[in-house]
């Protein structure tokens, strides 16, 4: 599993790169109510908004985490946003993308990696 | 420089660190936004009953021979018609009808008046009445000798019923007694921020801690919860209540803003004559979105297809699970209008009510 300065997380499975938001990034908004998700067959580039999660607090970007083409989105997710709080790496994953360019991974950050950004960020 | 420094803190300012609030600056005061989670504390409220802090709000007494005269000078209201031991809600305005702030009168008797204001607005009110006070009526300003919970929810009497021997049933809505809750002096009216029935109480901040535990005490067997601002702001939104500084502001009249019903012109008040001669430039409609997406205060809204309307106050209803919002257009009433919620996405909504939550009586 890789991460973004921006609190998503990818990870490949198979020919696919799963996306959803972290830990932290559902803890800070707080109750997700909503989200928009994109159709599948548009792509993105890397960084570009694919999502909204829309919480009580405050509507967010979900930024691609690398470029590529969006496969299948999480369609129970629409009826369940809260389980974006209940289990951001698993029941809680918004986008699969089948990625044009996998090398892109490379520029994210490893779990050690986004903890000790995440704990950097804790401390403002 | 640290922004916090500034910030002023409620006597229940240790309870909301320690028991995991998390602690924003609202209006000049250091509040906690939420404990366990808004939509859990916004449910509690609407089903079992929710604990509030609202010791930021402001309290002026008014008292004297000039007490009543003053008062009614003051605000939009009629303050003739109510008694002894009721409660109204009134803007109060300036010259030009515009609301200077929006507040509560409490009425004692003919001689004696307490106002309770909003956190943001309590130097400039106090200025304001100090300054629209030619009958010399004594003014007090008692904010900070103050403590004010908000207890609220359709368990909120059961709960309170137990820390008392006042019948509570003796006070209706929009009503006040004083007496001792939990062996502490109280002013416990039968108000509130939120569409269900409860109460507000208004005691000396040196029993805060004393308050808060005896009502954790009994209530938490009925489901009582710590509520914090977010979900005070999601419950007034399903509820109509207008949010000051969002809502209302000092260049909107309470004839735009959905508030006629506040206002009495057949007597004399500050802003009396602009409301009689100034026509309203706009309207708050409540609207709910028919599309996916959540309104937010600021987004622009189109009516007949050009920007010219603002949203003042938006979200999520978790009560009716829809996105819901006030906004201000033009005077001439729509069907549907465009609410901008981010830049090139403008999401539908059907104008209704702002009323968006009844509770059942």
């Amino acid at each position: 599993m890789k991460f973004t300065k921006e609190h998503e997380w990818v990870e490949r499975q198979g020919e696919l790169a799963v996306e959803g938001i972290t830990d932290f990034a559902q803890h800070s908004l707080g109750d997700v109510v909503s989200l928009e998700l994109p159709k599948a067959g548009k792509a993105f580039k890397q960084g570009e908004s694919l999502a909204i999660v829309d919480s009580m607090k405050a509507s967010s970007d979900v930024y691609a985490a690398v470029s590529g083409e969006v496969a299948e989105v999480n369609e129970q997710l629409l009826q369940n946003p809260q389980w974006i709080n209940e289990s951001p790496y698993e029941k809680g994953w918004l986008v699969k993308l089948k990625p044009s360019d996998w090398n892109e991974a490379d520029t994210l950050m490893d779990k050690e990696q986004y903890d000790e950004f995440v704990a950097k960020q804790e401390k403002h | 420089m640290d922004a916090n420094s500034e910030l002023k803190r409620t006597p229940f300012y240790d309870i909301h660190v320690r028991i995991g609030g998390r602690m924003v600056p609202f209006g000049g005061w250091e509040m906690p936004v939420q404990y366990e989670g808004i939509v859990a504390e916004h449910t509690a409220v609407r089903t079992a009953a929710g604990l509030f802090d609202v010791s930021h709000m402001g309290e002026v007494e008014v008292k004297g021979k000039q007490a009543f005269a003053f008062v009614q000078n003051l605000v939009a209201n009629n303050v003739a018609k109510i008694q002894n031991g009721q409660c109204q809600y009134t803007p109060m305005c300036n010259e030009k009808g515009g609301i200077v702030d929006d507040l509560l009168v409490y009425r004692h008797d003919q001689e004696h008046f307490m106002l309770v204001i909003n956190a943001s607005n309590i130097e400039k009110d106090f200025a304001w009445m100090k300054a629209h006070n030619p009958m010399q009526a004594e003014l007090r300003n008692i904010s900070s000798e103050t403590a004010e919970l908000a207890l609220q929810g359709p368990k909120a009497q059961a709960i309170l019923q137990q820390l008392t021997d006042f019948s509570l049933d003796e006070i209706k809505y929009f009503w006040f007694s004083e007496f001792q809750v939990a062996n502490i002096p109280m002013l416990v009216s039968r108000t509130g921020y939120t569409g269900e029935d409860g109460f507000e109480l208004y005691f000396d901040p040196r029993f805060a801690e004393k308050a808060w535990e005896a009502l954790f005490e009994v209530g938490k067997g009925d489901g009582l919860k710590p509520a914090g601002l977010g979900a005070r702001d999601s419950l007034r939104l399903e509820a109509g209540l207008m949010l000051y500084g969002n809502d209302l502001d000092d260049d909107t009249t309470p004839l735009e803003a959905p508030l006629k019903w506040t206002v009495d012109l057949s007597k004399e008040f500050v802003g009396r004559r602009a409301l009689l001669e100034k026509g309203p430039r706009k309207k708050l409609t409540g609207f709910e979105l028919l599309e996916r997406a959540v309104p937010r205060h600021g987004n622009k809204v189109v009516v007949e297809g050009r920007e010219q309307g603002v949203v003042t106050s938006g979200g999520f209803s978790p009560t009716l699970q829809k996105s819901i919002g006030f906004a201000y257009i033009p005077p001439k009433p729509q069907e549907t209008i465009g609410i901008v919620v981010r830049e090139g996405k403008v999401a539908k909504a059907k104008c209704c009510s702002t009323r968006f939550y009844k509770r059942e009586k």
